[in-house]
């Protein structure tokens, strides 16, 4: 379950199932994607994909936190962290490879 | 507006030219084979953005909310995403707040 695969071996993957003839163009297009969510999150914004998940923005309040390697009690800032979720169908196809 | 399939088809109509039929096969694609990669076991690393993990988990007892019957929720594998720090950065900076 260990295998992890890169950005490059998904645009490699992408471009071999689609009728793309530069791998350049794919990895411009997964670029795309990247910022395109980026862009909506940093504004707020929801972003859903049916069948794959959701990306939202979720608040999270100050809170005291410490610095693990000196012990010293920091604040966190309240911030905002980007949050998945993953869909229905995502779900049921992983769900079983255990 | 929150960002869809159709949105995303429409932006790489927009910025790289592709024609709709094209966009729009290129975003399912995407999905797919991003979905296929965590059904067969494997992690998915997109840098810039984040990390789609997998993680296994064990039997543990639950309950019909409904009914209170006890059920156990199965073994099972279950995605979870975390956030690259460029992505992480761009949304810490966002000010207001929408929940």
């Amino acid at each position: 379950m260990t295998e992890r695969v890169s950005k490059t071996e998904m645009v490699k993957r992408i471009q071999a199932s689609s009728n793309m003839k530069k791998r350049d163009d794919v990895n411009l297009i997964i670029n795309c994607f990247i910022e395109e969510i980026g862009s909506a999150l940093s504004k707020g914004e929801r972003v859903d994909f049916p069948g794959f998940g959701s990306f939202s923005v979720s608040h999270r309040a100050e809170r005291k936190g410490r610095n693990p390697q000196t012990g010293e009690e920091i604040t966190i800032a309240a911030h905002d962290a980007p949050v998945f979720k993953a869909g229905k169908d995502l779900k049921s196809r992983v769900k079983e490879g255990i | 507006m929150a960002l869809t399939k159709a949105l995303m088809a429409e932006k790489l109509f927009e910025e790289l030219g592709l024609n709709k039929r094209e966009a729009k096969e290129m975003v399912e694609l995407f999905f797919e084979e991003v979905r296929s990669a965590l059904e067969n076991g494997e992690s998915v690393k997109l840098s810039g953005f984040g990390n789609f993990d997998l993680r296994d988990k064990s039997t543990r007892p639950g309950r019909n909310p409904k009914t209170g019957e006890e059920i156990p929720i199965t073994a099972r594998r279950v995605v979870t995403f975390k956030p690259g720090q460029k992505l992480k950065a761009r949304v810490e900076a966002y000010a207001g707040t929408n929940t």
